[in-house]
């Protein structure tokens, strides 16, 4: 029998998202447990660099108004505009609330939150002007934020489960009601059932589909992978942003905010190129633009280095002083990873996986929403999703920088508020868990420490990272996603038969890389398999064959679903919640 | 090259031992944590923490031939070839290089790690010069590691009685910070033979410290505010 442990709510996930819910349950008087896989200030919050938006306009003219246009202008008008008028309407409050918190943000002279350019901010709906909204701490916003918001939680006294891995939600076969997930606790290696009445899965990306990648070790998709053995879609997987600066070779990030404090990029003729790319915004221009005419340079044989693989960041003229002050962290970076000062010297950069748009379907209150009867969007009750592994969706079709911190504190604060006002509605008494609660987790541990041969995960892992990298790239080929496909099939099923040597049970780390397997397999399925399907070219899905745009048929959002590898597809929220729609144009930066 | 890494399972294993592995390298392999990862790959039974592999998160900190260091951030090109790997000193081993942290974050907690101002929060951001604002340099970096307290002889003596270099860093960061009311109740709370005063100013913190910070600086500036406050 696997132990039960009973509690009012479970939040998976102690990263920005998970961590700001937290904080709102933490005010009501219920018992709340905080899963982590790692201690919380080591979750991948920690390593975003350059700001969290909001239009404070501390340093230029700005308003919610301009930062939601530049939003569903980035997302390729596949963002959901209720939700966006709603992430912007809320930046203001939040960022400040942060800042009351202790969040160390940089300052201007007059005290204010310094506030630096980033690529798509712009004033007046697009116009000339950038916009200064990104607010920042030095190159270490997520590293200040994480901290801070895991402080606040110490001193809420939150209940942390930390280094247990959440493996399985657990549904009631009523009404398909989430009533809590099954969990190891890695120190001990015992399985338990924590039952809840309500779930928030706050995971975090996937990154680790890919070869090249920004994302942590931990980043395995794990809530997404959840989701998907529970029988619940994933919404618009296919769209992934690659970062154009990741470290040529380590993949480690280099903010945006290098070039937002002035810094550009240069092919190995010495030429500006982005400024035949976006002639306005240049340097500046949303991440799918850059990172694309960063690939097609090096496409083109003007990149840099021996194997004209990669391209330069420029930053040196910046001085000293800027780079101390504003970049401290980057230079770091580069003197460790790249073995350049870049006070004297330019980095190697080249696209590197970062951020997935999709995600864990849900709308703006962070209730997680599927299709049922005649709804696309029926709410699941009992779970929440919030973060990068949520899919709101804010970011559409490519997200813009900064704004995913902003999505954690938002869509981390209103899902715990939706949770607190659901909890109230619920009667007193916990539901029964189902007479198989767990069954289907306990089956996947015994066939791992029951087969005594097999193939070992890293080598299953490392295919699939490189059939991602090969088959779903900054540019989509029909033959290679075809081909994609059939391989992430080959390797799903390869994936039901690892070996892990290690049987043991305390912090058996093999057993958890194993379980992370299967979260990423889900993840990159789906990826595939709607990317295939997708035949247009939109935000960071760019399709060789369908180069255009295609609102009349493709603007909707993807449903994967597990089974089967079915799609299903639901109309974009075009009406906002108190403006007008901004309507699809021809994206130029 | 060869790594000599720290084992115990406590599940069959009736004391620690030393593993050799031999390890090839290619030029992708920057940092020790990718040689780690290699040994990982040939025995999935080694355990160790990992996550960021860039030297901000704080997973990975390991005694690397004798000090302590971040694996993700430690050069190979840097090490001799033969690399022996421990856990780090001074905290229960719960497996391999895997230690038990409780005491080091019970230390950090015990400083009231958070902002206290009981004022009603005004509408906007709270107002913090550029100069007030650089006093947290040095201090709002790190990482919790544990590199500093695991390398300080005070602390292994007194792991439960004295803070600690990181926990003391940050007791500083939030005196250092102008929106916090609570500096005298953090002196008070620090005042005490063991607490701060165990630092007898060995400075292994400041050698071992991967972010580049300085402890024993934040602690003399506790203690100088501790004669000030006296005087």
């Amino acid at each position: 029998m696997t132990a039960v442990r009973k509690f009012d709510a479970i939040v998976v996930g102690a990263g920005g998202s998970g961590m700001r819910a937290a904080l709102e349950l933490a005010r009501a008087n219920l018992r709340v447990a905080v899963l982590s896989k790692v201690f919380p200030t080591r979750s991948h919050t920690v390593a975003a660099q350059g700001g969290i938006a909001a239009p404070l306009a501390n340093s230029t003219e700005d308003n919610w108004h301009w930062h939601m246009y530049d939003t569903v202008k980035g997302a390729d008008y596949l963002g959901d505009q209720d939700a966006i008028e709603y992430m912007c309407r809320r930046a203001v409050e939040v960022v400040v609330e942060l800042e009351h918190m202790g969040m160390p943000f940089d300052r201007l002279e007059n005290g204010k939150i310094y506030q630096r350019p980033f690529g798509g901010h712009t004033q007046d709906y697009g116009g000339n002007k950038m916009a200064m909204r990104a607010c920042a701490a030095a190159d270490r916003t997520g590293h200040a934020m994480l901290h801070t918001l895991y402080q606040q939680n110490v001193r809420a006294n939150t209940q942390f489960l930390v280094e247990w891995m959440a493996l399985d939600l657990v549904l009631d076969p009523q009404d398909g009601a989430v009533v809590g997930v099954t969990a190891l606790e890695m120190e001990t290696g015992e399985l338990f059932l924590l039952q809840a009445k309500s779930v928030l899965l706050a995971t975090g990306g996937a990154g680790r589909i890919y070869w090249a990648t920004t994302n942590a070790f931990i980043n395995t998709g794990d809530g997404l992978g959840m989701v998907a053995r529970a029988g619940l879609p994933l919404q618009d997987m296919e769209f992934w942003q690659f970062h154009p600066t990741g470290v040529a070779g380590a993949g480690v990030l280099i903010t945006e905010g290098v070039r937002g404090e002035g810094g550009y990029l240069l092919n190995k003729n010495g030429e500006r190129f982005m400024e035949r790319y976006a002639p306005n915004a240049k340097d500046l221009a949303s991440r799918d633009v850059v990172s694309r005419a960063m690939t097609t340079e090096i496409k083109e044989g003007r990149g840099c280095g021996p194997d004209a693989d990669h391209v330069l960041l420029k930053l040196d003229h910046l001085g000293p002083e800027v780079i101390m002050q504003r970049l401290p962290g980057i230079r770091e970076i580069a003197i460790k990873f790249a073995n350049v000062d870049p006070i004297r010297d330019p980095i190697p950069v080249v696209p590197t996986v970062h951020y997935q748009m999709g995600g864990i379907p849900t709308n703006f209150m962070g209730q997680v929403v599927a299709p049922e009867g005649n709804s696309k969007e029926a709410i699941v009750p009992g779970l929440y999703a919030a973060g990068e592994c949520a899919c709101v969706s804010v970011h559409g079709a490519n997200r813009l920088g900064t704004n995913s911190l902003l999505d954690l504190l938002v869509f981390g604060k209103s899902s715990g508020e939706q949770m607190l006002k659901d909890m109230h509605a619920l009667p007193r008494a916990q539901r029964n868990l189902p007479k198989d609660a767990g069954e289907a987790t306990r089956a996947r541990l015994a066939r791992l420490d029951g087969a005594a041969s097999g193939e070992r995960v890293v080598d299953v892992l490392n295919d699939l990272r490189r059939v991602m990298q090969a088959h779903c790239g900054v540019f989509r080929f029909p033959d290679d996603l075809q081909a994609g496909v059939a391989k992430v099939k080959e390797i799903a099923a390869r994936s039901q038969n690892v070996f892990i040597a290690d049987k043991s049970r305390v912090f058996n780390t093999a057993r958890v890389e194993a379980l992370e397997l299967e979260n990423l397999v889900e993840t990159a399925v789906s990826t595939a398999v709607s990317a295939e399907a997708r035949r247009e070219s939109r935000g960071a899905h760019t399709r060789e064959d369908f180069p255009g745009r295609d609102d009349k048929v493709w603007m909707k959002h993807t449903l994967w679903y597990k089974e089967g590898n079915r799609l299903d597809y639901k109309p974009v929220h075009l009406r906002p919640l108190s403006v007008e729609t901004m309507e699809p144009k021809v994206r130029t930066y | 090259m060869k790594l000599s890494i720290y084992r115990y399972n406590p599940d069959k294993d009736a004391k620690p031992y030393l593993q050799d592995y031999e390890v090839v390298l290619d030029h992708s392999d920057r940092m020790l944590l990718d040689a780690l990862v290699k040994a990982k790959a040939q025995d999935d039974t080694l355990a160790f923490r990992r996550s960021c592999r860039e030297g901000v998160c704080g997973s990975d900190a390991f005694n690397v031939n004798g000090k302590n260091r971040l694996a993700c951030i430690t050069k190979l090109a840097e090490l001799p070839d033969h690399v022996t790997v421990r856990p780090l000193p001074g905290l229960p081993v719960i497996r391999d290089l895997i230690v038990d942290m409780t005491q080091f974050f019970k230390q950090y907690h015990s400083v009231k790690p958070y902002v206290i101002n009981n004022d009603p929060p005004p509408e906007r951001e709270r107002l913090q010069s550029p100069q007030e604002r650089d006093e947290l340099n040095g201090l709002y970096e790190c990482i919790l590691c544990a590199c500093c307290s695991t390398a300080c002889p005070s602390f292994w003596w007194n792991p439960d009685k004295f803070v600690g270099p990181a926990g003391l860093l940050q007791a500083y960061r939030f005196l250092a910070d102008t929106r916090d009311q609570a500096t005298s109740e953090r002196l008070d709370n620090l005042e005490d033979p063991y607490r701060l005063f165990r630092c007898h100013t060995i400075m292994n913190c400041v050698d071992v410290c991967p972010k580049g910070l300085n402890p024993t600086k934040a602690i003399n500036h506790i203690k100088e505010m501790l004669v000030k406050r006296a005087v």
